[in-house]
């Protein structure tokens, strides 16, 4: 079992090619492939995560010992994120069976899309990344593709081009480090590049092209004009995997690019590279969510809602010491679950009444108490109402700032909490304290990126995933107290 | 300057391409070129790891050669990137094709008119 890691990249790997052969004997056969993949996935990833708090899990690939050869390390960090991804995979498969898209090539490219944020998240070695981060893009674009109507492919080719541009400055990073120091594994890259020395141009260059390059797939503003397009133009059940997975993963990236490569030490040399990370984070915050108040689709909403969630990350990574970091860790499983859990519920009162914008949402709790419901509670915990999980990784962020004396950075982050009430304010409003005017106008709008699913086709598992991750979201946030000490160690690591 | 030029001619090269590639990618209104341009990017940061691997007066990375050789581990992610810039292209002109079943136009301009009839 000690090659535990590599077949938590192969067997999504295989599941896929699984899939799209089973769907050569027969049509829609994808759905119960992917469903065993997945569930072997949640159990090895399991398992993974159980030893890696213990002691870093590493696994040499192919016998070539590193730095040589490609490494695949994880640490707790790692392992939660390979968990996550493998939890919302299996979660959001359940909602897909119903919603659709139901071909097989469908969720051959589903599981390609876990292979690759799996292998993100526990590889040792930087171009290693880039492989997995382009087959990732890769997957997601033809994900959001998935959708029927013109809207979606155009959604996808702005989101290929601007993700092609990122991935290739990140690749560009790459080069600089590469030839600063001619390693390509994470840990001897970060000896190395200290060797070199962290005030070379040569290494801030790096620096500067691996950020921005993991900015772009981050969606930091303003980088993230792919974005919103890409989330509202896809199928529900892929605006939820995506925007619950690709970008929190990119978030890990730069975590490890940033800490594991570049070390703590290279911010304290370089007060340029943190004012990058607090510049992006501080207009994230603001820019984010005062574009999402400005929608009127609760999808692009949403998404706007991430830009700005996403800024908090940044900024924890930014103020750099412990407390905050482990905030960054909550706050990227904490806002998947959430923002998951939103784009599902957003699909499910899409699917059962026909409202999509933020007028329909008018009376909501009226016609549909259960989606509104959830919705509200879900919006609550993104605003960080305790003792939802949205709350305890604000706290430990904004602590983190708070302890490192970082004072502009601290009243943007408390300040984020007003700016999402704001946004979710006026659907909260709407749903709960406010008639419908008229009848739902799903008529005059095309449910344009729907699955094409019949207008009361909910399912029961639809209904369960939505209600699932809604206490999912208040139970974490109990847990989240326990699983921040339990980090402790592999975040004082990757400080040290 | 002059100096510059002389020694480091590839690396500029390489870094006019990246930005001829952008500036296609940007400026064209036309999908197809939009991929192309894409590509030229691409093909600017492929020639810039190679040319780092290059050694003045060395030989192929082959044991019967005599040192000293060039640095072999560049040609072999390029590889890699090259493979992963082909799949890229491939989907991106599969999503064009789709564009233009639907709008009946290639230019960026057209399709926002058509897409805003909606």
């Amino acid at each position: 079992m000690s090659s535990l890691p590599a077949l938590l990249v192969a067997a999504p790997l295989l599941g896929s090619v699984l899939a799209l052969l089973a769907g050569l004997v027969r049509s829609k056969t994808g759905w119960p492939v992917a469903l065993v993949t997945a569930a072997v996935q949640v159990v090895g990833a399991g398992v993974l995560a159980s030893r890696a708090f213990d002691s870093t899990v590493s696994y040499v690939v192919g016998g070539f010992t590193a730095p040589f050869g490609i490494e695949l390390v994880v640490d707790g960090l790692s392992a939660t994120i390979a968990l996550l991804v493998a939890v919302v995979s299996l979660a959001v498969l359940a909602y897909s069976r119903a919603a659709g898209p139901r071909t097989n090539a469908f969720y051959a490219v589903y599981l390609l899309l876990v292979a690759g944020l799996t292998g993100m998240s526990i590889t040792g070695d930087v171009f290693n990344m880039y492989v997995f981060l382009e087959i990732t893009g890769l997957a997601a674009y033809a994900l959001v593709a998935s959708g029927e109507g013109g809207r979606s492919a155009r959604a996808a080719l702005k989101y290929l081009i601007v993700g092609t541009i990122g991935a290739s400055l990140f690749l560009l990073g790459i080069g600089y480090a590469f030839i600063a120091t001619g390693t390509l594994n994470m840990a001897d890259l970060s000896t190395q590049l200290a060797a070199v020395g962290y005030t070379e141009p040569l290494v801030q260059a790096a620096f500067a092209l691996l950020v921005v390059g993991l900015f772009v797939k981050v969606a930091v503003f303003p980088l993230h004009a792919w974005q919103p397009d890409a989330y509202a133009g896809s199928p529900d059940s892929v605006s939820a995997l995506i925007s619950a997975l690709v970008s929190t993963v990119a978030a890990y990236a730069l975590i490890r690019i940033v800490f594991t490569v570049f070390t703590v030490e290279f911010l304290q040399a370089n007060p340029a590279a943190r004012s990058l990370l607090v510049a992006g984070a501080v207009v994230s915050i603001v820019f984010g969510s005062v574009l999402a108040v400005s929608q009127t689709e609760i999808k692009r909403m949403l998404a706007y809602s991430s830009v700005s969630q996403f800024g908090l990350v940044v900024g924890a990574i930014a103020v750099a010491n412990e407390t905050a970091l482990i905030g960054a860790t909550i706050h990227l499983v904490g806002h998947a679950v959430m923002k998951g859990g939103l784009f599902l519920t957003a699909g499910l009162i899409a699917t059962a009444t026909g409202a999509r914008t933020v007028d329909e949402y008018e009376g909501l709790i009226q016609r549909h108490p259960l989606g509104a419901g959830v919705f509200g509670l879900l919006a609550l915990a993104m605003v960080g109402v305790p003792p939802a999980v949205g709350f305890v990784g604000k706290w430990y962020i904004a602590l983190g700032a708070v302890e490192a004396s970082a004072w502009p950075l601290a009243v943007v982050i408390l300040l984020s909490t007003l700016l999402t009430l704001a946004y979710f304010a006026r659907i909260l409003e709407r749903m709960f304290f406010r008639d419908a005017s008229e009848e739902p106008r799903s008529s005059e709008r095309p449910a344009a990126s729907d699955g094409g699913v019949a207008v009361d086709g909910v399912s029961v598992g639809m209904i369960g995933v939505v209600v699932a991750a809604a206490l999912a979201a208040v139970v974490l946030g109990t847990l989240a107290f326990e699983y921040g000490q339990l980090l402790e160690p592999t975040v004082q690591a990757l400080l040290s | 300057m002059i100096d510059l030029l002389a020694t480091r001619g590839y690396f500029l090269v390489a870094f006019l391409l990246m930005g001829v590639g952008t500036y296609m990618l940007i400026g064209s209104p036309n999908l197809i070129k939009k991929v192309i341009g894409m590509n030229v990017f691409q093909t600017g940061i492929f020639l810039f790891f190679i040319t780092s691997a290059f050694v003045e007066g060395a030989s192929p990375p082959l044991l019967s050669a005599p040192e000293p050789y060039v640095s072999p581990l560049p040609h072999v992610l390029i590889l890699t990137a090259i493979v992963v810039g082909v799949s890229l292209t491939a989907v991106a002109l599969g999503l064009i094709v789709r564009i233009y079943d639907e709008y009946g136009s290639l230019r960026e301009s057209e399709i926002r008119e058509v897409a805003a009839d909606e």
